[in-house]
Formats: structure tokens, sequence, C-alpha cells
């Protein structure tokens, strides 16, 4: 029985990962559930947004001022995938193939620019740390969160009371039906999908500065994340927040009281089981 | 026969090759070759025929890696003893999955992938934390390799080619027969390949079953062959991508098609790990990936049997039926059902509904929209299971069966838009229930009597069309004719008419009347009041799933209340 000191860190490194996860998901389960877009390429997306913060940090730039830079470029990015999807007419499923090849390359590109060797960016920031009782809370974890929280409720708020947010529901129901009534859904989607990319951009800000970078790290959150997003509810702006943290504390304390190899039991068991038990509810 | 003949021929000739002492280095580039062809191949049985897509693959390859490693480290068994037993073990894994996930509702697609991606995490952090690996892996540098051929590399050589011939067969072979059929029916469309009489459940396992088996036999070979095994190079997820992306590249609807996508990535691969261009192969095989999707989505090999000439289609046989026998009432019921109910969340469609289809007659089911018509239809063919009541065809129970059991007994339904297979030819569409329905009829012997019921319907001449080039009169006869095609004794044709024009009515008012001269009982939900009263003998009036009224059509249609409240103004 690990000590309450213990639990209480797990229990706060739970949701920091969980927040990274919810935000690794936000963009993904917009895109599946409002574009019917199964973007396996934002993870990859996310990394080289990583690498680019790592980039530009190292040389000298503040690390949030590189999202200047990042978040336009990968809303154009964005918008240009889901033309590309439009243009060819591509089914859900094909979208994720079409997607891992553009995963594959975005992998080639990272290490033939940067190597496969690991790369961490050295900042200011990673060494602030609060203490809060017997809790360490380093400050890129608790931006992650912030950001998490933030975005969500921002989207959520967006999707909910707009009128933005009414017609892109509206087109993600039945886009002929909403055209029909004058939403120019074309225009809606690929607004939607370049948000989606620059949220990549953000996540792969606050991976960049928490975690040490490396080319096959792509494909380590793919399973955990898209958990998260199915549990979350596709299409919604606070479902994968909130599954992303209930995976990340149920995970963070399986490590606490097993080993730390058992935590994806947990996450994919609870995938399967919201499978098999409630699939209408996907 | 010939194909398989040349396969082995192949097999045979490719064996060969250890004898002329190439470099060792050619034997593993050919090991990957026909490794990867087996994985991909496998996964394709399954994935590719049905269109159940599952990440999974990896999984039951591992547990072929795996099965092999503690046998033959732990046990000491014999290498070569321990394959037939990987085979075992990943077919058992295999269906008991597919047991639980094909019974709980309809995941498929994208859900299904998932699912099966999830399982092998959950497989693979299992491995990881018990003796079966542990952590630091499993190394089978002390098991003894057997001697098939002068070097170890000539015998992996042997070893993958052996299992590539047979895969090849296997995936032939599954591709001709009844089950392959099925398989294609189930991929474009599951409910209709059941109500046709394919037993759905039984062939999903059966393909899981093959497809595990295969890919445990690669694992285990595999295992002898990087001599180390781990559980984060087993479980990876590049192994599933990378099945997926050779069999869509090479074609998922042939069974060669994957054996060709496999060698072209290998070989790109390898071109490129050979010079000092790894990264940049890697990337060549993403941008083919995305560029096969966009402009060739059925593979390779589609694509080129979509270039050589489509076959002219086969002269008919004639016109020549046999009339089983004239219209013949007797009064003994076909079809009896008593006290049927069915909800749906709330819904009462159907509140104890008592009805009886007689041998021979033609009963017209009429209500308002949302009376039950369609629900009883979806009862009686199996489709929904009632909550309660009874139904009775030709003597045997029929309410606790499944739909394919139903169909074989001799019901056969159409539905109101028409769902053809939409990847098989309309002559396809029309063979498969003759073979699986009621007829039950060889394949051979099934196609012709899908070219006889085609010609009774005027769409001989597309044939070998696929169903989208149909319009939506043909659709409905092609709809029509796979129902005929079982050879049913009841045929139920919900809202056949619908949409047609009055003459193509007229048309198909006749063809129902000459169906029913041959012997068949037809149940037949209709709005088109004109068609209901010429054709049935007698009707049933539906109204919130309730048999409000019954009798001759002239005698029903005169009850005042049923005009007023059921009819509207269709009768003024």
């Amino acid at each position: 029985m690990p000590s309450l000191a213990l639990l209480a860190q797990s229990l706060a490194s739970g949701i920091f990962i969980g927040a990274l996860y919810g935000l690794l998901g936000l963009g993904l389960s917009l895109a599946w559930g409002l574009l019917g877009q199964i973007n396996l390429a934002h993870f990859a997306l996310a990394f080289l947004g990583a690498y680019l913060t790592y980039q530009l940090g190292t040389a000298g730039l503040d690390p949030l001022a590189t999202l200047a830079i990042v978040l336009p470029a990968f809303f154009v990015f964005g918008a240009a995938l889901h033309w590309l999807f439009a243009r060819f007419a591509v089914s859900a499923f094909n979208s994720l193939l079409v997607t891992f090849g553009l995963t594959v390359i975005i992998e080639a590109a990272i290490q033939w620019i940067w190597s496969a060797d690991f790369r961490r960016l050295e900042s200011h920031y990673a060494d602030i740390r609060y203490r809060v009782g017997t809790l360490y809370i380093p400050l890129p974890e608790l931006l992650t969160l912030a950001l998490a929280v933030a975005l969500s409720l921002a989207l959520w708020a967006a999707l909910r009371y707009t009128d933005f947010g009414k017609a892109l529901r509206a087109s993600a129901e039945d886009a002929s039906m909403a055209q029909a009534f004058g939403v120019n859904a074309k225009a809606l989607a690929l607004l939607l999908s370049g948000i989606s990319a620059a949220l990549a951009g953000v996540a792969g800000l606050c991976i960049a500065l928490s975690y040490t970078l490396a080319p096959s790290q792509i494909y380590a959150w793919v399973g955990v994340v898209f958990a998260v997003v199915m549990l979350g509810g596709l299409g919604s702006a606070l479902g994968p927040l909130i599954a992303g943290i209930v995976i990340g504390v149920s995970e963070a304390l399986t490590m606490a009281f097993t080993a730390p190899s058992w935590a994806p039991l947990v996450s994919f068991s609870l995938l399967i089981a919201l499978l098999l038990l409630r699939p209408e509810k996907i | 026969m010939r194909t398989l003949g040349a396969l082995v021929a192949a097999g045979v000739a490719l064996a060969g090759v250890p004898l002329l002492e190439l470099p060792a280095f050619y034997e593993s580039f050919f090991y990957l070759v026909f490794f990867w062809t087996v994985l991909a191949t496998s996964w394709n049985i399954l994935s590719g025929y049905s269109g159940y897509f599952s990440f999974g693959h990896g999984a039951f390859f591992g547990t072929g890696m795996y099965t092999t490693a503690t046998l033959t480290m732990k046990a000491g068994m014999p290498f070569l003893w321990t394959l037939p037993v990987c085979a075992g073990i990943a077919a058992l894994f295999g269906v008991a999955i597919g047991a639980v996930v094909f019974r709980a509702g309809r995941l498929r697609g994208e859900l299904f992938a998932l699912l099966t991606l999830a399982v092998s995490y959950v497989l693979a952090t299992v491995i990881l934390n018990t003796p079966i690996d542990g952590g630091p892996g499993v190394s089978l540098a002390a098991v003894a390799i057997p001697r098939l051929a002068a070097t170890p590399p000539s015998t992996f050589y042997l070893l993958a080619l052996a299992a590539a011939i047979v895969t090849l067969a296997v995936a032939y072979q599954v591709q001709y027969s009844p089950l392959g059929r099925g398989l294609f029916a189930i991929h474009d469309d599951e409910d209709v390949a059941e109500v046709l009489g394919v037993p759905t459940y039984r062939y999903k396992l059966a393909a899981l079953a093959i497809s595990c088996a295969l890919a445990g036999v690669a694992g285990g070979i595999h295992a002898l062959f990087v001599s180390y095994v781990t559980v984060g190079e087993t479980f990876s997820i590049v192994v599933p991508l990378s099945v997926v992306l050779m069999s869509v590249l090479g074609g998922t609807r042939h069974w060669l098609g994957p054996a060709i996508g496999a060698a072209l990535i290998t070989a790109l691969l390898y071109a490129f790990t050979a010079s000092d261009y790894a990264v940049a192969g890697r990337a060549a095989v993403g941008l083919i990936l995305i560029v096969v999707i966009l402009f060739m989505p059925q593979g390779v090999l589609g694509q080129l049997l979509r270039w050589t000439a489509r076959p002219q289609p086969k002269p008919g046989s004639g016109l020549e039926f046999t009339h089983r026998h004239a219209a013949v009432q007797d009064l003994a019921p076909l079809l009896s059902a008593s006290g049927v109910s069915k909800a749906f969340a709330g819904v009462q469609a159907l509140a104890g509904v008592d009805l009886v289809v007689r041998r021979g007659e033609i009963l017209g089911l009429v209500g308002p929209n949302g009376s039950g018509k369609s629900t009883l239809i979806n009862v009686v063919s199996g489709h929904y299971r009632a909550d309660s009541g009874r139904v009775v065809f030709a003597g045997s129970e029929i309410e606790r069966l499944s739909a394919h059991r139903i169909a074989r007994l001799g019901i056969a339904r159409t539905y109101q838009i028409p769902r053809p297979f939409a990847h098989l030819s309309v002559l396809e569409n029309v063979t498969l229930p003759a073979m699986f329905g009621h007829a039950a009829l060889a394949r051979a012997e099934a196609e012709r009597e899908a070219m006889r019921w085609l010609e009774y319907t005027g769409l001989a001449s597309k044939a070998l069309a696929l169903p989208g080039e149909l319009n939506l009169h043909q659709r409905k006869f092609l709809e029509l004719a796979r129902a005929l095609a079982a050879r049913p004794q009841l045929l139920l044709l919900d809202e056949v008419l619908s949409g047609l024009t009055p003459s193509e009515i007229d048309g198909a008012i006749a063809l129902v009347r000459d169906i029913c001269a041959q012997g068949a009982s037809i149940v037949f939900v209709e709005h088109v009041m004109r068609a209901v009263m010429q054709l049935a003998d007698r009707i049933v009036v539906l109204s919130y799933g309730r048999v409000i009224a019954e009798g001759s059509p002239a005698e029903v249609m005169g009850r005042p209340a049923v005009v007023e409240a059921y009819l509207g103004k269709a009768h003024a």
C-alpha cells in the first residue's frame, strides 16, 4: 500500500498526463465526429509541432511564442488536408489509411531533419515547479492542464452557443440538408479541420515542454488517445478532456498499486468494455 | 484447380532456389517477402473479404511468436512441432474474441478496428507482466534450427515459402467457396446476407479462425528467425498497419492482392535499406499508400483486373421454366403467427398480431405508415426477434431461429429500398440466394438458376453489370430476382411497386401473379391500392400494431371504418 503522499502525487500526475491525452484527443475527436475524418496524422503533427518548438526554442525563441508560427502553419495544413479529402471523397476508413501514409512521411521527415536520437528542449519553464503541501507541480504540466481546460471549454461553448457551432453540428448530422438551409458546409469543414490541426500544434508545445522527443514516440500514445476519444464521445469538445483525466488517473493509480508496465491494461480494458457493452453510445 | 496447380508448381520451382547457392542475402529478402505475404494474406481472408478491418493482427501473430518461444525454451519442444500448436492457439484465441465481439451488436469499420487494436494492447500488457515474457524478452538462441536445407537461411526460406504457398492456396479456396461468397456478401450488406441465408456469425468466426491460424504460424516461424522476441517489437502498431497497407495496396478483393502488395513494399523497403536512404524509403512507402488510396482505391491488382476486358455476358439458356404447379389454394396454413409482439424503446410496433398465410395465396398487408407492416416482415424473416408470440412456418417454430435458418426453410423477402450487394455483379447478387437459400444449389447450378431468374425479370443483359449501373426499376426487379432465386415457399414483398410508373406497375403485377402460379405463397406490403385490389386473394389491415380487419379485398375495403381511418383519401 503506497503512502498517502505518494498516492496524491500519482493522482496529480494522472491528471496532468490525462490533460495531455485530452488535448491530443480534442482535435482528433472533433475532426472524426464532425467531419468523418480519422486523422492518424494528428499524432505526427503534434510531434512535428513539438520538434518545431524545440528548434525555435533552441534558437532562443520563447516556447510560447513559437505558437505564433506553428498555429497558422498547422491551420493551413489542416484545411489543405480536408480539401484533399473532400476533393477525392475519401471515406472515414480510407482517411485513416491516407493519414497513416502521412504519418509515415512526417516521421521520416522528422528523422531526416532531427535524427532518431532523443532531443530535449531546455527552457526556463522546465525549472519552475510549485510546491503545494507535499506535492510538486511542475509548470509545464500545469500549463498543459490549463491549456487543455481552456481550449476544451472554449470549443465546447463555441459549438454550443455560436452560430458557427450550430451550423457545424447541423452539417455534421446531414451536410446536404444543412446546405439547403444556407449553411456553407464546405467552408466550415475547412475551418474546423484547420482548427483541429492547430490543436495538434498546441499539444506539440506541451509535449516539447514536458517530454524528451524521438520520432518513434509518435506511436506511443496512439492507442490510449483513441481510447480517450471513444470514451469521450466522438465530436464532443469536453468529452476527451474528461475521459483523458479518467484514464490518466486510473493509469497512475494502477502504476502506484502495481507495476508501471500494467498501466495500459486499464485504458484498453475500459475501451473494450465500452465498445462491447455500449456501442450505440459512440 | 488450374490455379492451385500453378501455385504448387511455383512453390516447387521456388523451393529449388537454395540449390543455386545464392548469397544468403537473397534468401533473407525472399524470406521477408514470404513472411509478409502470409501475414497480409491471412489478414485479408477476414478483413478484405468480409470488410471487418482488424488492427489486431499483431495480437494473433504475437500469439504465435510467444507460443513458439515458450514451448521451445520452457518445455523443450522441437521447433517444428510448435508450429501446429501456434496455429491452434492463435485460432482458439481468435475464436474466443470473435465469439464475444461478433455477438455484441454490429461493430463495423473503425470501431471493430479499434477494438481489435485494444485487444492486442491488452494481450501485450499481460504477456509483458507475466512469466511468458516478464519484461526483458525471450531469446531463442539456444533453439536448434531444423536442418531442412544446408544452411539456416535456406531453412527459413523454405519454411516461409511453404507457409506462403499454403496461405495463398487457402485464400484462393476460401474466395471461391461458399464461405468466400458469403464473406463478400457480408462485406456489402450483412443484414441482407443473413436474410438470404448466409450464416453470417459462423462465417465470420470461420474466417477469423483461418486468419488467426495462418498468422500464428507466421509468428512461430518468425520467432526463430529473429531469435529474440520482445513485446515492444511484436505488438508494435507497425505490424497491423503494414499488413493493412500491403493488402490495400495490392487489392483486398482478390486472393493474390495482398501478396502483390507485400512483395512491392518489401522490395521497396529493402532497396532503400540497402542504400543510404532508408528514411526516404519509408517516406516513399507513405506516399505510395496515399496515392493508391486516392487514385486506385481497389488496389493495384483490382485496377489491373478492371483494365483487362470484362467478359461478355453468357448467352441465356432460354426461357424454360418449370411451372411447378398451377395455383392450387388449399386451406392448410403455411405460416401462422399468433400473439406476436415487438416493442422498440417504448413504441409498441406490434401488439399481439395473429395472422395466417395459406398455401398458394396472395395476402395483402395494408395499413397506414407506422402500423407495423415492415416490423412484421422483419420479425417473420428473422431480422428482429419477437418479444413474445409464436411464428410457425411449414410445421416448424421459427420465432427463435436466426434469419439465415429461416431463409433455408423457405422464406425470402425483398426490401422496400433495394439493398443489392454493391460490389457483386447482378448475376452474383442473384446466385448467392440460390446457393444459400431454400434451394441450396451448388455453385454452377446456382449460377444457371440465377441466370434464369434474371431472364424472367428482364435483367439478363445486365448480368455482369454492377448494381450501381441499374435504374430504380431494374434495382427493384433485381431485388425480386434475388428473392425468387432462393425458390422460396413464402415470399415477403415489401413495397416492390413504390416509385414505379403505372406501366411498370402493370408489368410487376403480372409478374407477381405468375410467381404465385408457380407455387409460392406471397405476402405483400403495398400502398398502391390498385395493385392490392387486383392481386390480393385476401387482405389484412394493421393499425398501431394490431390486426383490425381481414377478409376479401372488396369486402374489407368497403368497411367504413377501414376506409375512413386507415386509407383516408386513397379510396376516394
